[in-house]
């Protein structure tokens, strides 16, 4: 058996705990068999490997100050992440990671920071919020826009809540579709960009959704000046190894595994302005 | 590997069987070219024998051919559907099985120390040995399964006495001579006689000529090898136009990527019997008892619809745009990625495609565009 460390190899975990967040999505706490801790950057994923089942790329979206539980947040979507769901703690996972490109938190010392986020979007971001919320006096102002599709889809609203009552940053959020009970706002994320409160020149901006949503918000930004390689987006594709091996993740000359996930706009904008890339 | 490393000598070509006597007596797995199904593959060889001597190729889009040529040598065919990297590269490959333990699993990775030899491998196979091994060990990451088999590989390569008439490796600076990257050249002479031209191209190869018995090579047999490659790289019809990197990325919303469309089966063929073409998918199983699992990796296509399917669909729904993602990776984003093209010019993709498709046409057709706008 060999024992030097193959990029394609698992490393085992094990479920602390699970955690309901929302009808379909949960959040897994895990610990290496190893006891070793998980050193990792906001923004980077993990392939999680359920025996038997397969493997699938997520998010880490845990603290990155806390490295002795790897946190996952993941929506129950595929055959994979349905039997995630059903796991119990104690039960065994594969991981194979960190792997990817980081969000710019270093990069933006000084900066206002707008992060832009819908649905699960918000999981990956949020090892990034615990990071400039660490390092609060680091950053200019901070600026948090969510949208979710209705008020029962809003992802961890206990903590958006908890950040929204802070003095040092604001947090609005948005539904598609409001119900009776919701006083909050209704429309597209987008649309809050306009109204949010940051220095366009010197701000940096961190977007996480699905892609319409963050091609709108794009132009939104670049509408109030925010320049092109300022705006950071993490983008999803199709992922076999994570390492680029597969092939499966290529968005023009990049791979989102390797090169990404999360890009300077400036270096993908040809891939947002074509179809089928 | 290196270029030619200065040893040479003639090797009477009915003394051929003693190279493969002593590549076996190395412990090395032997693969090379022989006759199967009506096409020219690659299979292990025993000996002299399982070469495909006196067998010629006839090649054009979408057509491939074995005629019967008593005057070819053993390596007169040119490349068939197979390439090397079956072999380093399985078309399936188990990653690793795991069990189940009380407290989880275990995993075992599987272990294979076949060392391989290769014979008759072509200059734009060096080149797309080359490429791979820039996709799967000069990376950030390696493949150890294809690193260890690669780093151990003998090659004996051979200079190619003719072309097929879809070939364009000249224009891919890929051949048809063989300059780097090898063990053992052969060029094999016919003129009035039967012999190789044997050079070497690293200690191993040194090592292994001594071992055969020769004689010196003399100017003559250099001239004669020389006007050979000459001769072949003369008849090479078939170009790829330098400036395609840059081409195809300004025309990739241009209209005629439908009609390629409205011919391409998406069979996914081209990436198939491509030498560098390198993407996989990895399918996760179980025995009926639940205990056991494996992964195993196979060979993929971007022609495939699932290849870039994402929660939602795929992204690339339409075969005009999987053509596109399968020749712009090839011919331009191969360059950012791997600081090379990732086409050899082999002719494969052309002689094996259903429906005749001929990527030189294509990119010249792209040229043309570029040139009217």
């Amino acid at each position: 058996m060999k024992t030097s460390q193959d990029p394609m190899t698992p490393n085992l975990f094990q479920v602390q705990r699970i955690r309901r967040e929302l009808a379909d999505t949960f959040t897994l706490e895990l610990t290496a068999e190893s006891n070793n801790e998980f050193p990792f950057l906001p923004g980077q994923f993990n392939m999680i490997y359920l025996f038997g089942s397969g493997e699938v790329p997520i998010s880490i979206s845990g603290d990155p100050a806390q490295p002795n539980r790897l946190i996952h947040t993941i929506r129950a979507v595929g055959s994979v992440t349905e039997g995630l769901k059903s796991c119990k703690s104690g039960d065994m996972l594969g991981i194979r990671g960190p792997f990817g490109s980081a969000w710019p938190v270093e990069q933006a010392t000084g900066q206002d920071i707008v992060i832009i986020t819908g649905g699960i979007g918000l999981a990956p971001l949020r090892p990034a919020i615990y990071h400039l919320l660490a390092n609060r006096q680091r950053y200019g102002k901070i600026v948090i826009l969510y949208g979710a599709r209705t008020p029962a889809d809003i992802l961890f609203r206990k903590e958006l809540e908890r950040w929204r009552s802070r003095f040092d940053i604001s947090v609005e959020v948005t539904v598609d579709q409001a119900v009776s009970n919701w006083s909050g706002r209704v429309g597209v994320v987008p649309k809050l960009i306009n109204r949010a409160d940051f220095a366009p020149e010197e701000t940096t901006a961190l977007i996480c959704g699905p892609e319409i949503m963050m091609r709108f918000s794009v132009k939104a930004l670049q509408e109030r000046g925010v320049k092109e390689d300022h705006i950071y987006v993490s983008m999803e594709r199709n992922m076999k190894c994570a390492i680029g091996f597969c092939g499966h993740c290529q968005l023009g000359s990049q791979f989102v595994c390797k090169d990404g996930p999360v890009f300077p706009y400036s270096q993908i904008s040809s891939a947002f302005r074509i179809r089928e890339l | 590997m290196g270029k030619t490393s200065g040893g040479r000598a003639i090797l009477p070509a009915q003394s051929l069987q003693t190279l493969i006597d002593v590549v076996h007596s190395q412990g090395y797995r032997l693969i090379g070219p022989t006759l199967e199904d009506n096409a020219i593959v690659y299979d292990d060889l025993e000996n002299v024998e399982n070469l495909p001597l006196g067998i010629s190729d006839r090649q054009s889009p979408g057509n491939y051919r074995l005629e019967d040529d008593p005057s070819a040598g053993y390596f007169a065919h040119v490349v068939g559907p197979h390439s090397w990297k079956r072999f380093l590269f399985p078309a399936a490959q188990k990653l690793w099985s795991a069990t189940r333990v009380d407290q989880g699993f275990s995993i075992q990775t599987p272990e294979d120390e076949t060392k391989l030899a290769f014979i008759g491998v072509r200059a734009c196979e060096i080149k797309a040995l080359q490429m791979q091994d820039r996709v799967f060990s000069q990376g950030p990451f390696t493949d150890n399964g294809y690193g260890e088999k690669r780093q151990n590989c003998l090659i004996i390569a051979v200079n190619c006495s003719r072309a097929a008439d879809t070939c364009f490796c000249s224009s891919m600076d890929a051949g048809p001579r063989v300059t780097e990257g090898f063990d053992l050249a052969l060029t094999e002479l016919q003129q009035g006689r039967h012999d190789f031209l044997i050079e070497t191209g690293s200690a191993n190869g040194e090592a292994l000529l001594k071992e055969l018995v020769t004689r010196k090579a003399e100017d003559q047999d250099f001239a004669e090898a020389d006007a050979q490659l000459a001769a072949t790289e003369a008849s090479i019809q078939r170009r790829m136009p330098s400036n395609i990197p840059e081409v195809l990325e300004r025309h990739l919303q241009d209209e005629h990527w439908q009609t390629i469309e409205s011919r391409c089966l998406n069979c996914s063929n081209c990436t198939l019997v491509c030498p560098t073409c390198f993407c996989s998918t990895v399918e996760d199983t179980t025995d009926l008892t639940g205990q056991h699992a494996e992964r195993w990796r196979y060979w993929d296509s971007c022609f495939n619809t699932d290849f870039s399917y994402i929660h939602g669909g795929s992204i690339r729904q339409s075969g005009a745009a999987r053509y596109r993602q399968w020749i712009t990776h090839k011919l331009s984003y191969w360059h950012k990625q791997f600081g090379t093209s990732g086409c050899t010019g082999c002719g494969r993709c052309i002689t094996w495609c259903p429906v005749g498709i001929d990527i030189t046409e294509e990119a010249a057709t792209f040229c043309e565009i570029d040139k009217r706008s």
